[in-house]
């Protein structure tokens, strides 16, 4: 007898509770966790819709236009609006949880939860203005 | 103990979510909203064109883009994974999402490259 019997050993089987699909819809602050994960899908949208844009700004003046034209539909609008709000509140839900993942220490001490978060709306800030005047100014 | 390829995702996850935070709320709102609705005057064409063309703009864009989509595909594969527990098709998922953000990478790096 060469051949390996094949066998498994007793398995008492995974207690595992079944989640239901919407568990997350019942409590705010379960809904607010999945809105906040669900900003991404903002973010990457408004990636791919740039993506677009300077693709379109290759083609020529032409394909330009009629890509700006989009812009300025009525859907388009919507959309945008609607991705804004999202991107806020990633951009929000980022800055606040930053301190989290981010230990700064000086010397000894270590800097404060509210002095990170607030270094990252100041540098939000800076930033915003910034490319604001280099889009607008070109 | 095992090696796993998850600090690589979270890294891209971070840089892109930060990268994302700072930047696209303006971005966002200066060519989906201002511009398009007339609050502000649109650039023109060929300025726009040579701003883009600029190096470090078309570098800033294509990591803009790049690093956005790694940050959607980590958050949104644990979107599905732990909000509609879709645990089955984990490695599924995995796949579709870091793979669509490096298809988008590289067209991101193509069309910037030869702009």
């Amino acid at each position: 007898m060469t051949q390996n019997p094949h066998y498994t050993k007793h398995h008492p089987g995974w207690y595992r509770v079944r989640m239901p699909i919407f568990w997350w819809v019942h409590k705010w602050v379960h809904m607010k966790f999945i809105l906040r994960e669900l900003t991404s899908v903002a973010v990457a949208l408004y990636a791919l819709v740039l993506l677009f844009q300077i693709r379109a700004l290759s083609q020529g003046p032409e394909a330009y236009e009629s890509f700006f034209a989009w812009l300025k539909t009525p859907l388009a609008i919507i959309l945008h609006a609607i991705a804004f709000l999202f991107v806020i509140f990633h951009s929000v839900t980022w800055f606040n949880l930053s301190p989290r993942a981010l230990v700064v220490r000086i010397g000894k001490t270590r800097l404060p939860d509210a002095v990170i978060a607030a270094s990252n709306y100041v540098a939000w800030v800076i930033f915003s203005a910034a490319m604001a005047w280099i889009m607008l100014t070109s | 103990m095992k090696k796993t390829t998850k600090p690589f995702w979270w890294g891209l996850f971070g840089a892109g979510g930060a990268m994302s935070a700072l930047f696209i709320p303006i971005l966002l709102f200066l060519t989906g909203l201002a511009i398009p609705l007339g609050w502000i005057e649109a650039p023109r064409y060929e300025a726009l064109l040579a701003l883009v063309k600029h190096p470090l703009t078309r570098l800033f864009i294509f990591a803009l883009i790049s690093l956005s989509l790694f940050h959607w595909a980590h958050r949104f594969r644990y979107t599905l994974y732990d909000g509609l527990q879709l645990k089955h098709l984990n490695e599924l998922v995995a796949v579709l999402c870091y793979g669509s953000a490096i298809v988008v990478t590289l067209v991101a790096g193509y069309t910037l490259w030869s702009i």
